[in-house]
């Protein structure tokens, strides 16, 4: 990583120096840990904001799953926090669903369930498989399915709910479906078909991944009585974008906001 | 139905197939006198007796007045509570920081949820308690109605805003009302726990660079005073201490339970290497405790009024909120009706 090697000391004498993994790995584990960075955060946002108070439990135990995941991805990349502060926008790995703005409650939903049915997917997928990041996606998937779990009943509830929920819910699964073919783009530097050795972080057959995925959402939408959104779902920009490190307008300011105080005391401990 | 005693001597030895008869004891103008004088009796047979009074226990309508009052006004406390810190979630300066915060504010909303459920078992519900919390009937502790302007501040809070709810609390384990007390046991825990990461938070902070030095040593001259106010008026103006703590709600009085926390506190400042912000802070040979300053009970009653900092921006976001979360509330309940029975998951 070049921030980890041009960046000034973080100092956090928490994060144990881990050995950099190989390339392939540090590259899925980047663009993994910066889905579930970014996503965390965004779910942070929500904190004192929601709609009832057992939301405000939910929401902030997926957050923390994620914050734990993504942690644990940083450290295999570098030091968790020069990754996470010091790092500019062009560098993050994250897809673009994930940094979408919260929105309404709709919209917040909308992205947990678009995401956490590819995250318990791919979870699933690297848990039964024999690489670097089996052990930890035998334990995110247990998390994964939680919020999996939880996205889809609040979908149906919302979708099958008053005609406003439903106008809402609808709404929020039309605007952010553009952004979910980028999810099953291969990772950059692991999923050549011809570097399948072992070595790779991730081997996984994205367009079964991506059939599995459609299916799910498309039969959660319709328990839901929502449509399944006739919309692109990559576009000349979006396909693949996110993890090349082009964002949208709102994840800058995202950053600055989460980066500022770290930023504004360089070299310092917390 | 654990005051056993009280139902002997209210003359009702199956109390539990009579509860129906003792709900309706509970009614202002219920019964004759003499069953009212029966019941008054046993249950302060059974206040004096270190028994536990239970929901369905018959109690005075005063007594469950002033729980209903306090247990609202601390659950609101935990819940308004959540804004000073979360204020914070997403500007944490390490990712080690901000889980240990999330996850407090994650606690915080929880304890909000016990609290509710413990008032719930007097006879009020969860939506009329809010409702009297955003119309302004019901108040929060005057605490968080202060501000938080730097990352120590997230550390001050805990150190020294949880430590003062803790030494408030701690006491309420043994409260004569069972679900308020077994709700604080649960709660002491996780607080002591949030006391110990905001002290914490603080030295990492006090032995850091200058700058951070500094900003804790100005987090603590900020939060000291407010947390002092925690405890409430001093005992001579505190309209409801005598009545409290002769039904063993309250344990001790808010001039005891100020001087014990002053005594935790300063050596904890000495090793956090910060100064109170109290030039006659000092230790007093003959009381065995430290004597201090005097508060600036003026402020505490301007804040207390609705005058504080931050009071009229917490409660427009709590409302805010709320309201804005109607939408989803009445989605939950609209489609828990249709399905009622087959999902029955709503959280409305």
């Amino acid at each position: 990583m070049t921030a980890h090697a041009t960046s000034p000391t973080s100092g956090t004498p928490a994060t144990p120096a881990t050995p950099a993994a190989p390339p392939s790995v540090a590259a899925t584990a980047l663009a993994l840990g910066d889905d579930a960075l970014v996503l965390s955060h965004r779910l942070g946002e929500w904190a004192g904001h929601a709609p009832v108070l057992e939301e405000e439990v939910a929401l902030a135990n997926i957050a923390l799953d994620l914050l734990g995941q993504a942690r644990v991805l940083l450290s295999l990349v570098g030091d968790e926090d020069e990754l996470a502060y010091l790092r500019e926008e062009r560098a993050f790995r994250n897809v673009q669903l994930v940094e979408q703005p919260n929105g309404d409650f709709a919209h917040t939903i909308a992205r947990q369930l678009y995401f956490s049915t590819y995250q318990h997917l791919l979870y699933e997928r690297l848990a039964a498989s024999d690489g670097p990041l089996t052990g930890l996606a035998a334990k995110a998937v247990k998390e994964v399915a939680y919020h999996r779990d939880h996205a889809e009943q609040w979908t149906v509830r919302l979708g099958d709910g008053t005609p406003e929920s439903h106008d809402r819910m609808q709404r929020a699964c039309d605007a952010l479906w553009r952004h979910t073919g980028e999810m099953f783009q291969p990772i950059n530097g692991t999923a050549d078909t011809d570097s399948t050795d072992g070595t790779s972080g991730i081997d996984v057959d994205w367009p079964e991944m991506e059939a599995s995925w459609t299916a799910s959402v498309t039969a959660v939408l319709d328990r839901a009585t929502l449509k399944v959104p006739e919309g692109p779902r990559t576009g000349a920009w979006s396909a693949g974008a996110g993890r090349q490190g082009l964002h949208t307008e709102p994840f800058g300011r995202m950053l600055a906001e989460m980066q500022h105080l770290h930023r504004s005391h360089p070299g310092a401990t917390w | 139905m654990a005051t056993a005693a009280a139902h002997q001597a209210a003359g009702t030895p199956a109390a539990h197939a009579t509860s129906d008869a003792i709900g309706t004891a509970s009614g202002p103008d219920s019964g004759p006198d003499s069953g009212t004088a029966a019941y008054q009796a046993a249950f302060d047979t059974a206040v004096a007796a270190e028994e536990r009074i239970e929901p369905r226990d018959w109690m005075p309508d005063a007594y469950r007045a002033t729980l209903v009052r306090q247990i609202a006004q601390h659950a609101h406390s935990e819940i308004i509570g959540m804004q000073p810190e979360a204020n914070w979630i997403t500007r944490a300066p390490s990712l080690r920081r901000k889980a240990i915060l999330m996850a407090k504010v994650q606690d915080e909303a929880g304890h909000g949820l016990y609290l509710y459920s413990a008032a719930e078992t007097l006879g009020t519900g969860r939506d009329e308690l809010l409702d009297k919390l955003h119309s302004g009937r019901q108040k929060y502790s005057s605490i968080f109605n202060y501000p938080t302007l730097t990352w120590a501040d997230v550390g001050a809070i805990g150190w020294l805003v949880d430590g003062a709810a803790i030494t408030n609390q701690v006491p309420l384990c043994r409260c004569s009302y069972g679900p308020y007390a077994r709700a604080m046991v649960r709660i002491c825990k996780e607080e002591s726990f949030h006391q110990r990461q905001g002290y914490e938070l603080l030295l990492a902070l006090s032995r850091g660079t200058d700058a951070q030095h500094a900003m804790a040593q100005d987090a603590v001259d900020r939060w000291w005073w407010p947390s002092l106010m925690m405890f409430g008026p001093p005992d001579d103006e505190s309209s409801h201490s005598a009545q409290s703590m002769e039904w063993k709600i309250k344990r001790h009085s808010n001039d005891e339970l100020r001087q014990r926390f002053v005594d935790i506190c300063v050596p904890q400042a000495e090793s956090l290497g910060l100064a109170l912000p109290d030039p006659d802070l000092r230790w007093n040979e003959e009381r065995g405790h430290h004597d201090f300053g005097a508060i600036d009970w003026t402020e505490f009653w301007e804040v207390l009024k609705g005058n504080g900092p931050c009071n009229e921006q917490r409660i427009t976001q709590r409302r805010r909120a709320h309201d804005e979360g109607a939408w989803v509330r009445e989605a939950a309940a609209a489609h828990a009706a249709k399905h009622s029975g087959a999902s029955g998951k709503a959280t409305a």
